[in-house]
């Protein structure tokens, strides 16, 4: 620890709300994502209608999730206008930010994944069931599938994603249930199972983000002490190893895997200022 | 960290594939069986104006609920999941709040997949179901001959969709109240309107009355 401690050279870094200032930027982006939802129907301000499926902003503009749209034309619907120009901007919009953003930033069973997790930890627990995380590719191809055959938007029936957003906004019923068993799924049976293994939601924005333009780089690898800290942190630390501990000196410092949620909690966490937020063109120094 | 391990070889990368396959297969198969289960639609939930067909509607709707929110009435609900209806889907109940029939229709313009489908301009053209006369031993104008005619009057496509016929039993003339199914929007203020403890005449989502949707004007 002492040697650790010798290691940091910014006294700022030791302050809380810096070495937390991603997250807490991003609990304030995903609280106030709620919160524009949340007006319309809790105090009659409808700058926002709809939920995370489809929306409209200012009655002019027109969001739409692109895979759930894409789940309804392989389930053989040719959708309306609107809802095609809406899942483009989505489309666009993530390609520029990175792709699971909409995991990290937007999504709201992160903060009960996150929760879980948290305490997880806290009780000592190891990592459970892990099956590979590349099942969430199956998975993902599996619902398009499904949709395709019983033409239906399948995922739809029980993302636990969309029945928690639209349970807060529309009304919750039993929807909580499901909320509930992802909780107990994540703190129980797998650690980061639901978020980082098997959501297919996860996996189209992952797939996204392999092309997208925001990505964490570790541009200062050559300072990085090998604490760990960055890799207990992340909920995907297999992203981490290409850039931060490269086979070749020139090798990217990018982190260029999809997986990666870009929720910036490795340059929170980092003591050496090793990791920060770029573009997918970063240089090493 | 504990699966970073990758294939060791072409034959481990295929067992590891039909593994992963197999697994989502599994998880398809049960998703399939709920899909087909959580199609049904219990016949109190009559669809916004416009709606496609029910077997269609489950692949175009999104379940936003933009239609709940451009209904002037608030009459439109989003299906929690022990609702009996496909979960998220828009469905209103006739004997709580029927249909207005805005001449606008907002909740299909809102509509952004054409789930309500957008050539529906003419809201007399809508068929959400069809009125049916559940209840001749109950309803005042027939089983009582009281004259009643709460569900005629509420009817907004006045005098077509439902009239008062004259018919004779007893020795005495009465008028029961008769559906015209091809001017019926399904609108549901009949229902809405009848005077019975439980309502005599009643909305019945068209699937369930056995009559196609005339084509599109």
């Amino acid at each position: 620890m002492s040697a650790k401690a010798a290691c940091v050279p910014h006294s700022v870094r030791r302050n809380l709300l810096v070495r937390n200032r991603w997250l807490l930027a991003r609990r304030l982006v995903q609280g106030t994502i709620l919160v524009l939802f949340l007006l319309g129907p809790w105090f009659a301000i409808w700058w926002v209608k709809g939920n995370l499926a489809s929306s409209t902003v200012l009655d002019v503009l027109s969001l739409t999730d692109p895979l759930i749209l894409l789940q309804s034309l392989a389930a053989g619907h040719a959708p309306h206008a609107l809802a095609l120009t809406g899942a483009l901007i989505v489309l666009v919009f993530y390609l520029v930010v990175g792709g699971r953003v909409y995991c990290s930033w937007v999504c709201p069973i992160n903060v009960v994944t996150d929760a879980a997790h948290w305490l997880r930890t806290r009780l000592g627990l190891g990592p459970g069931w892990q099956p590979r995380r590349s099942l969430r590719y199956w998975l993902l191809a599996m619902t398009l599938i499904v949709s395709a055959v019983t033409g239906s938007i399948a995922w739809e029936l029980v993302n636990p994603i969309t029945w928690l957003h639209r349970g807060l906004v529309f009304g919750m019923g039993l929807a909580w249930l499901v909320v509930l068993a992802v909780f107990l799924f994540d703190l129980l049976v797998s650690r980061r199972g639901w978020c980082s293994h098997l959501c297919p939601v996860g996996a189209f924005y992952g797939a996204l983000g392999c092309a997208a333009l925001v990505r964490v780089n570790a541009r200062g690898r050559a300072a990085c002490t090998d604490c760990g800290d960055c890799y207990r942190a992340c909920p995907e630390p297999q992203v981490l190893v290409p850039a931060l501990k490269p086979r070749a000196a020139d090798a990217s410092v990018v982190i260029a895997s999809g997986d990666c949620t870009n929720c910036g909690r490795c340059i929170d966490v980092c003591g050496e200022n090793v990791l920060h937020m770029g573009t997918r063109f970063a240089k090493p120094p | 960290m504990t699966d970073t391990s990758g294939p060791r070889d072409r034959r481990d990368f295929l067992r590891q594939c039909v593994g992963l396959a197999s697994s989502a297969g599994v998880a398809g198969l049960l998703l399939a069986a709920h899909a087909r289960q959580a199609q049904a639609l219990p016949p109190v939930a009559i669809r916004p104006p416009g709606a496609l067909d029910e077997e269609v509607f489950s692949a175009a709707c999104v379940r936003c609920g933009l239609c709940v929110r451009a209904c002037p009435f608030d009459i439109l609900h989003l299906a929690t999941p022990d609702r009996g209806v496909t979960v998220g889907t828009p469905y209103f109940v006739a004997r709580q709040g029927a249909c207005e029939m805005c001449e606008d229709i907002p909740c299909v313009v809102a509509c952004p997949t054409g789930a309500l489908d957008h050539d529906l301009r003419d809201i007399a053209q809508a068929r959400m179901g069809v009125a049916v006369l559940t209840g001749r031993d109950t309803c005042y104008a027939v089983a009582q001959q009281t004259g009643c005619r709460a569900c005629y009057l509420a009817c907004p496509v006045k005098g077509r969709a439902i009239t008062m016929e004259r018919h004779q039993a007893n020795g005495r003339g009465y008028f029961e109240p008769t559906v015209h199914t091809d001017a019926c929007t399904g609108c549901g203020k009949c229902e809405q309107a009848c005077v019975t403890e439980k309502a005599s005449i009643k909305v019945l989502p068209l699937a369930l009355a056995r009559r196609d949707p005339p084509a599109a004007a």
